[in-house]
């Protein structure tokens, strides 16, 4: 099969679904002739016109809004906000105004639109162009939010969420944006709520979120050469979220790690973790763990970055420890 | 008053009826409030009613509006039936919106109302997106947002202005100037000259006098033909004066503006008896078919009343209905 990057993949997924659809449209900072800083969207004003590549001023909550107006009267806007730190900007707009409307209208206005955004640290890029917020517009009944971890989710979860008829929020690692996958040529859509089990393992389950699957995948070969089967599982969509998925596993290995690059606390770890130990507590044979951004702010200094985030040694580790029991006892 | 005679005869009738139908379902709310009856808090439109109707007299039922937390007047402005809009205010489930958005989010998507906001100037941009979605579908379709002087100090709505300017969307902003931001005059809260603030974007603007029906209606219609034409977006600022409180439990005001100053607004200025002398003086309308006009309306708004209270709470199943809109 061939391989194209994330970036191709969520190039491909708009401009197929911009054919199909003539109500798409996509506003944003420099989505138009520059294509985004990330050169994502390169090549879809000259298909598409400026009319539906739209440049937008550089205020978030105006063009965000106007989207939310926009898709509530017959568009399906595509927002690329160009750095999930923005978000912070856009709260009202997508918490207040988006993810409400159908709901406060007693299921009379809908709101089907998408915005794409990034997460992720490690790019040098410092405290505010770093931070991987999904917890924050997960934690926000009305709004959908995925996760893509590679070029196929991308490209399957971008086109779902165009035809998907409420707000839903994309969020892409922004590291991952060059990185290859296979990708089918023929169309296809991946169902939001779906989680992908990525490898099966019969001795601890590492569920993870976006470019974590990554850390898991590899923190399982390091577990592999030990003879520790993991099972990795990939969520895809944080909501809905595959809870059975999850479960299931947890319940058949009876170890359970979960690791997001959002901050530890108060977040996407703890939400599935608790689900995990509410739901598959009498399987469990060892305490459900949790590898998350430090709760710091992303520092500049790549001496410092590199220390907040999970990383594959730190999570074999962690399931290293639940074979041995150790966290049993643990204070 | 203007003796110009832009209108017929039924409009003027319909835009008597329809301020008094605001004035009449507005103190029906207030009663229901005192009694008890309504749950939550309500913000009266009493003495802005020439805004909305005069507004609204000039646009087609497919035309948009937002609305505000005061946002009774122009949903009815629009269109809607007073059953389900107090259905809405006391929670039932025949309301708009099945009793989930209350005085603050009644909407009326049939006749183009995309709802009240409790989020001052919280809807700017959907206004401004629905006019965008008017001139990218090109019907024709155009979008007022209406909002108070409160908002002026929300820097979405200038982001939205700038927008709405640069890429000519048939939008009209629509500044309802009743003095007060909640208990701060806007002389504390605008710097400036308020015009100026939408001409920065070489948006033109206007000012009329809010309290009179037809010179709204008047600037309104012209504004709205044009940005019909793609000569938009425009901005009215409204002089107007709220007769009540800045919510219904707004009783001591003293402390924010005198007793004389609402007195003199009401006396002087109250849109709708002024709209009747003009209507009597013109041979538009006799006092009996003006007092007819009353009873119907305010049996209307009994009926109304009569019908929402008997109605039906929501079933608890709906609770957690409507967080996702199914798939078409």
């Amino acid at each position: 099969m061939r391989e194209i990057t994330l970036s191709q993949a969520v190039n491909e997924a708009i401009s197929e679904e911009m054919r199909r659809d003539p109500t798409i449209v996509v506003m944003g900072e420099d989505v138009a002739e520059a294509g985004t800083p990330f050169k994502i969207l390169s090549g879809l004003v000259e298909e598409f016109g400026s009319d539906r590549v739209v440049d937008t001023p550089i205020s978030e909550p105006g063009f965000t809004g106007i989207a939310v107006g926009a898709a509530m009267t017959g568009l399906r806007p595509i927002v690329d906000l160009m750095f999930g730190d923005f978000l912070f900007l856009i709260m009202d707009q997508l918490c207040n105004q988006a993810a409400k409307t159908h709901y406060m209208s007693g299921g009379k206005l809908k709101v089907p639109m998408v915005v794409r955004t990034n997460m992720g640290a490690t790019r040098r890029s410092a405290a505010q162009h770093s931070q991987s917020l999904h917890a924050l517009v997960a934690h926000i009944p009305g709004l959908k939010v995925a996760m893509p971890a590679t070029a196929y989710e991308a490209k399957g979860l971008l086109k779902t969420a165009i035809r998907d008829e409420n707000p839903v929020v994309i969020f892409e690692d922004k590291l991952s944006y060059q990185e290859k996958a296979q990708v089918p040529e023929e169309e296809y859509l991946l169902p939001l709520g779906v989680a992908s089990v990525r490898r099966e393992g019969r001795d601890v389950t590492l569920v993870g979120t976006s470019s974590m699957i990554h850390v898991a995948l590899d923190a399982a070969k390091l577990l592999e050469a030990e003879g520790i089967s993991a099972e990795v599982i990939d969520p895809r969509t944080i909501v809905p979220l595959d809870e059975e998925t999850i479960l299931a596993s947890a319940r058949k290995t009876s170890r359970a790690i979960v690791i997001d690059e959002g901050h530890r606390n108060y977040g996407v770890t703890a939400e599935i973790a608790a689900r995990i130990a509410e739901k598959a507590f009498y399987w469990l044979d060892a305490p459900v763990q949790r590898f998350g951004a430090m709760d710091v702010p992303v520092p500049f200094s790549p001496a410092l970055e590199d220390l907040t985030v999970p990383t594959p040694e730190a999570v074999a580790e962690g399931a290293r420890r639940a074979m041995r029991g150790e966290l049993i006892h643990a204070a | 008053m203007k003796t110009k005679l832009q209108h017929n005869a039924d409009a003027y009738m319909r835009m008597y009826r329809q301020m008094l139908r605001i004035r009449v379902f507005e103190e029906n709310a207030h009663q229901l409030y005192l009694s008890a009856k309504m749950p939550g808090l309500t913000h009266l439109y009493i003495g802005q009613e020439a805004v909305a109707v005069g507004i609204c007299e000039a646009l087609e039922v497919s035309d948009r509006i937002t609305s505000t937390h005061r946002g009774h007047g122009h949903c009815v402005a629009k269109g809607a039936d007073f059953k389900r809009m107090f259905c809405e205010l006391l929670g039932k489930a025949e309301g708009f919106c099945r009793g989930k958005g209350g005085s603050m989010h009644i909407a009326d998507q049939k006749n183009g109302n995309l709802g009240a906001n409790a989020i001052v100037g919280g809807s700017a941009g959907i206004a401004t997106g629905a006019a965008f979605s008017a001139k990218r579908l090109g019907k024709g379709g155009v979008a007022v947002c209406f909002f108070g002087d409160g908002a002026l100090g929300q820097g979405l709505l200038y982001e939205c202005m700038n927008i709405a300017a640069l890429w000519k969307l048939p939008v009209i902003y629509a500044c309802e100037n009743n003095y007060y931001g909640e208990y701060t005059h806007v002389s504390e809260m605008a710097s400036g000259d308020l015009l100026a603030r939408a001409e920065a974007f070489g948006i033109e603007t206007r000012t009329v006098d809010g309290q009179n029906v037809l010179e709204v209606n008047e600037a309104a219609e012209g504004f709205v033909a044009r940005a019909r034409a793609g000569q938009g977006p425009f901005f009215l600022l409204l002089d107007t004066y709220r007769f009540h409180g800045h919510h219904v439990g707004d009783i001591s005001r003293e402390y924010y503006r005198s007793k004389e100053e609402e007195e003199r607004w009401k006396s002087e200025r109250d849109p709708i008896s002024n709209f009747g002398k003009w209507m009597k003086r013109e041979k538009i309308a006799s006092g009996k078919e003006l007092v007819k006009v009353e009873g119907e309306v305010r049996r209307e708004a009994e009926d109304a009343v009569e019908f929402a209270l008997a109605a039906s709470y929501p079933g608890k199943e709906e609770v957690a209905m409507h967080v996702f809109a199914e798939a078409a």
